[in-house]
């Protein structure tokens, strides 16, 4: 499982504020921090505060590629905004994402295909949210069948079963960790698995503690990939130790500092 | 309904190393040879890259050895106190890759021959053929820490495969291979864990991780030669799935593990029911040695000459490619 740096995002203040004065540093310092972190993706998020979205995302990808290598997730419900930063992505990107809903389907698809870019693709629709892993696994269904019908390979599909805080959406939390190994089952090559992983946490006292149990318990559920806080040292901890005791890495002493690394 | 082979599709492969140095390269060998570099688990052509094929190394001695079946006289017996002639005898005549060299006077116990009477073996063996060479150390750890880095110094610019690294002593050969730009052999005690564990903190040493050759400690057939293998098939696996920390080619002392076995050994009096003797002993050595490729073996160090002809043709059938790979 590895990390897509969740921190540039116009919901930040920090964040907001450079959007705002056109101030590149706080986004490359990000940037920086959450690869040194372990980030392996770096999500870019405009924010809902700036006011022409695609220009805000075209400056982010721009000021972010400066100082990292790293390949970008283009996060908005813009989709003009996305594909104005997928033309200047320097490595494949990632789109931050797609509800299982047509056109939008038609729409994100098409871009995936022709800029090379990997799909985030969300269990729900309209009707919002599912309640139960069996809507959500449908839905998951729905969106493997549309990305294969665009040529989109499965390993470039990243299902999001969609999270909510525990201490508001109790119940859907073994509903995420049953989708999760379910949509596996779905295509061979199975599709990849992604969460928001800090959404578990909204609103509650232990965040960073909640965030890194559900991460290994993600692992154990077969999860690929999480929007996190890369800079979470103990978050990182727990995610490679999770790997070990589920025998998707090699056992060494220096296992968590290999995790790290390997993520660059 | 006509065949579709299914094929796996993996990360990442197997780092390549290059052994030797020419003369534009800063050395004096003749050639340089290159190791690992699969996309694949061993000989799937059909499936990845395999764009180098294991090599066969002899394995020559600076003293005499006196612990060597009688039969190698035949071979070597000519040559045994001479290991630039031994080493010529391998390359010439019995069409070696590479050399292997083995300073087993340094040993305390034995000889107690000088570091630098060790670097001039090493020399003259330099001078005598031009194949890419291996060092090794005669096992005691404090007096290889002397010898060794002297030997990398006189042979700097030769780019040598240096052994042996192991997790309570590497130090000091790593940083032998650091200045006099050498590849290290990284010895586990056929432990995956520690295999893994070594190659780390050799890379934390900056030595880059292509200057590193994992030896997997191997036994014989019948001596437990599936405990190594599977350590190897692991590390194969975890090479393939991104693990840059075991994507490293791997050498194994086949000839040392064959060559101390009852079967290899023992004389037809003994137990006539096991056939003659050498012929016994050169099959133990090629059936080991073939089963070890197979395992992901890069670097084979043998000692029969007849048994090194035999694993070089198995070898180039398995890198023919098939009808289905084509």
């Amino acid at each position: 499982m590895f990390i897509i740096g969740e921190r540039i995002n116009g919901m930040f203040k920090d964040i907001a504020q450079a959007i705002r004065n056109e101030d590149p540093r706080p986004i490359q310092e990000w940037a920086k921090k959450q690869e040194a972190g372990g980030a392996r993706y770096l999500d870019i998020n405009t924010g809902p505060a700036a006011k022409d979205q695609v220009k805000t995302m075209r400056w982010l990808v721009e000021k972010t590629q400066e100082v990292s290598k790293l390949p970008l997730s283009l996060d908005s419900t813009n989709y003009d905004a996305i594909e104005a930063g997928l033309e200047i992505c320097k490595y494949p990107a990632m789109i931050n994402s797609v509800p299982a809903e047509w056109p939008k389907m038609e729409r994100v698809f098409t871009m995936a295909l022709k800029y090379n870019a990997a799909v985030i693709g969300l269990a729900m629709n309209e009707q919002g949210i599912p309640k139960d892993a069996d809507t959500r696994v449908a839905l998951a269904m729905e969106l493997v069948a549309a990305a294969d019908s665009y040529g989109i390979p499965m390993e470039d599909l990243y299902l999001d079963p969609l999270v909510l805080p525990c201490n508001v959406g109790q119940n859907h939390g073994p509903e995420v960790m049953q989708t999760l190994r379910q949509v596996k089952l779905l295509a061979n090559p199975a599709p990849r698995t992604v969460v928001g992983l800090s959404n578990i946490s909204q609103g509650t006292k232990n965040r960073e503690l909640i965030n890194r149990i559900f991460a290994a318990m993600g692992v154990a559920s077969g999860l690929d990939a999480a929007v996190a806080d890369a800079c979470d040292h103990e978050l990182i901890e727990a995610i490679a130790t999770a790997r070990i005791i589920m025998n998707l890495d090699i056992y060494c002493d220096s296992y968590v500092e290999i995790y790290r690394k390997q993520q660059k | 309904m006509a065949f579709r082979a299914v094929k796996e599709k993996y990360r990442s492969k197997v780092g390549e190393a290059i052994l030797g140095a020419t003369k534009e390269q800063g050395g004096t060998r003749g050639y340089t040879i290159t190791v690992g570099g699969e996309s694949t688990l061993p000989f799937l052509h059909f499936e990845g890259e395999i764009p180098n094929r294991p090599v066969v190394a002899l394995e020559v001695r600076d003293v005499a050895p006196s612990d060597w079946h009688a039969c190698f006289s035949a071979y070597y017996g000519d040559v045994f106190a001479d290991p630039a002639a031994w080493a010529k005898k391998c390359v010439e005549e019995y069409a070696a890759d590479l050399i292997v060299l083995h300073l087993e006077g340094a040993d305390p116990d034995g000889k107690d021959a000088s570091p630098e009477d060790c670097a001039k073996v090493v020399l003259n063996v330099l001078a005598t053929v031009d194949c890419p060479l291996v060092i090794l150390g005669c096992g005691k750890a404090e007096k290889d820490n002397k010898v060794l880095p002297v030997a990398a110094e006189a042979a700097a610019g030769e780019n040598l495969l240096i052994g042996v690294a192991e997790q309570e002593n590497y130090k000091s050969l790593t940083a032998a291979c650091m200045v006099h730009k050498h590849n290290i052999i990284a010895q586990s005690p056929i432990d995956i864990n520690i295999c893994k564990q070594l190659n780390i903190l050799i890379t934390e040493m900056n030595l880059p991780a292509n200057r590193i050759i994992i030896d997997p400690t191997i036994a014989a057939v019948g001596y437990g030669l599936e405990y190594g293998y599977s350590i190897m098939e692991r590390a194969r696996n975890g090479a393939l799935q991104g693990d840059n920390m075991l994507a490293m080619p791997m050498i194994g002392n086949v000839g040392y593990e064959v060559w101390r076995t009852k079967e290899a050994n023992s004389s037809i009096e003994d137990f006539p029911g096991w056939g003659l003797q050498e012929p016994r002993g050169i099959l133990w050595e090629v059936t080991t040695a073939v089963a070890l490729l197979q395992g992901g073996m890069n670097i084979l160090v043998m000692r029969h000459p007849k048994a090194a002809a035999l694993v070089k043709e198995s070898i180039a059938e398995l890198m023919q490619k098939t009808e289905l790979e084509n």
